[in-house]
């Protein structure tokens, strides 16, 4: 990976003009409050605060060129976005690859499906690397110079790396059985580690308290209002990728809720500022059966959500409580789409049929993905003429434990060509074997 | 001994800045009413206008999500402590 990282170029014009955004205000009751670090209407109804923007302001700042001139990272789209300085923390972040994905649309029975590789997003392989660098920015804005999280790995991963590159003093909390991989990337940053015994809610529920005793910005508790923001990009590329139109349905991972929302919010404001054409874009949700408390909700038609205990091996998108599951609800019914889950042996399948179709290794939240995406398509709920797109949010070499035992072995051969030959052979008498199985 | 109550920043506005407070309830329900009537208006932050528990606040007994007990009639006693959390984002 040694793709270079571009310097913003534009950001310094627009900052001058000063910041777009100007209020936190209450998603549920309209409450306004100033531009602190505070994610709860503390005054009334305890809902969550949004970041105000000035649409109009907007609308007249950005064009489809002068996005297009500006950095290839998130911050191409920093009018849209709760940093007020000119100069944010850059590290590449955004703009990872839509990927036409012919072969798993033919293994699906699709004929037009993108791939959002969030898989390959800088620096640390996951689309948190998004509202973590709006997050530090803003942090860095408020004046903390300690950064934390409450964190399922990803989230620990992009904080620790991105709070390094800042400079800035971190602390990370984790459940203490996450995937080694994902342990071992983010204490390769030396932030402090505090491994929970417990599963993510406790830890959240631990931070939450924390958060109330030390002077620290969490980046998904009082700064949560700008963090959420970053997933928002999401949504901004895909319309910029797809030539500066919407899609007719997206596929989407859903653990906090938060994600799926952001990427409506964000197609919303691309129609709201003239930058795509208004469309009716479907949304649907994939989570684990193991922790489906969303899923469960939209096949019972409530409309709040009631907590589980996780058990699923996709611990990424493992949040029993869900903060933004009633949004998500809202968005995937008012949108004719559809929330499903899969069991783990789906999950596995779906990160090696990803794998195998479209050579992109993803974890336990994109198979997650791509097994509802197939059950959707087997249910008639996916029209195989919609442009569809499925986000895929993280990368399999960081849950390799998921995997093994699943999945092929190396053929060991002596350094001769009749070895070669020999276990050659083998494998494809195996093969086609396993094919005639398949057949009959 | 009594009921151990941990307040959230927010609402310490209420409780003269104290983080944690101590009262006695038969259950979560009446732990409502008591603290406002240490803590003047309080209930009104924690509970809608119909006298149900806000949606957007999470309470703990000892560590577990009370809409996994009881919910409001989860029962209380001496020694236990009573957490309460606003929601946050997942990560």
């Amino acid at each position: 990976m040694t793709q270079a990282i571009e310097q913003p170029k534009t950001l310094s014009t627009a900052a001058s003009l000063g910041p777009t955004f100007s209020a936190l205000r209450c998603r549920e009751c309209g409450e306004t409050y100033d531009l602190g670090a505070k994610h709860v209407c503390e005054d009334v109804c305890f809902g969550p605060l949004e970041v105000v923007y000035d649409y109009d302001l907007i609308r007249q700042r950005v064009s489809r060129a002068s996005i297009e001139a500006g950095p290839k990272s998130i911050w191409r789209y920093k009018e849209f976005l709760p940093v007020a300085s000119d100069n944010p923390i850059d590290v590449g972040t955004g703009m990872t690859p839509l990927l036409k994905a012919d072969r798993l649309a033919r293994r699906l029975g699709l004929k037009s499906l993108y791939i959002k590789n969030d898989a390959v997003n800088m620096p640390t392989l996951s689309f948190k690397d998004r509202v973590v660098s709006i997050a530090l920015s803003r942090a860095r804005e408020l004046g903390f110079t300690t950064v934390s999280c409450a964190s399922t790995g990803n989230l620990a991963n992009s904080t620790a790396a991105i709070a390094a590159h800042a400079g800035l003093d971190c602390c990370v909390f984790i459940p203490s059985d996450l995937e080694a991989g994902k342990v071992l990337g983010t204490l390769i940053y030396n932030p402090t580690v505090m491994a929970v015994k417990g599963n993510y809610d406790q830890v959240n529920r631990l931070c939450s308290e924390v958060a109330n005793t030390q002077g620290w910005g969490f980046v998904n508790i009082n700064l949560r209002p700008y963090y959420s923001e970053g997933s928002k990009t999401l949504g901004y590329e895909v319309a910029e990728q797809l030539g500066w139109q919407l899609p007719d349905h997206i596929v989407a991972p859903l653990a906090s809720g938060s994600l799926f929302t952001k990427i409506y919010k964000g197609f919303q404001e691309f129609v709201k500022t003239g930058l795509v054409e208004a469309k009716d874009v479907r949304f649907s949700g994939a989570q684990a059966e193991g922790c489906s408390p969303i899923s469960q909700a939209f096949k019972e038609g409530r409309d709040f959500v009631t907590p589980v205990k996780p058990n699923t091996i996709a611990k990424s998108i493992a949040i029993g409580n869900p903060a933004d599951g009633i949004y998500a609800l809202d968005i995937a019914r008012k949108t004719n789409g559809n929330i499903e889950d899969v069991t783990d042996a789906e999950i596995i399948d779906g990160i090696k049929l990803l794998a195998e179709t479209e050579g992109i290794f993803t974890e336990t939240a994109g198979g997650t993905t791509i097994a509802v995406l197939q059950k959707l398509v087997e249910a008639g709920k996916i029209n195989p003429d919609e442009t569809t797109v499925a986000y895929i949010t993280g990368n399999g070499l960081k849950t390799q434990e998921a995997v093994q035992g699943y999945i092929g072995e190396p053929l060991t051969i002596e350094p001769k060509l009749e070895s070669f030959e020999r276990a050659l052979e083998r494998a494809r008498t195996l093969e086609r074997l396993d094919w005639q199985q398949t057949s009959v | 001994m009594a009921i151990k109550v941990l307040i959230p920043t927010p609402l310490q506005k209420f409780t003269n800045n104290e983080a944690t407070v101590e009262c006695d309830a038969a259950n979560i329900g009446g732990l409502m009413d008591t603290l406002d009537s240490h803590f003047p208006g309080i209930k009104a932050r924690l509970c809608d206008d119909q006298g149900e528990l806000r949606r957007f606040v999470n309470f703990y007994v000892n560590s577990e999500d009370i809409r996994f007990l009881d919910g409001k009639d989860t029962a209380l006693s001496d020694g236990d402590e009573v957490s309460i959390v606003p929601a946050v984002a997942g990560g």
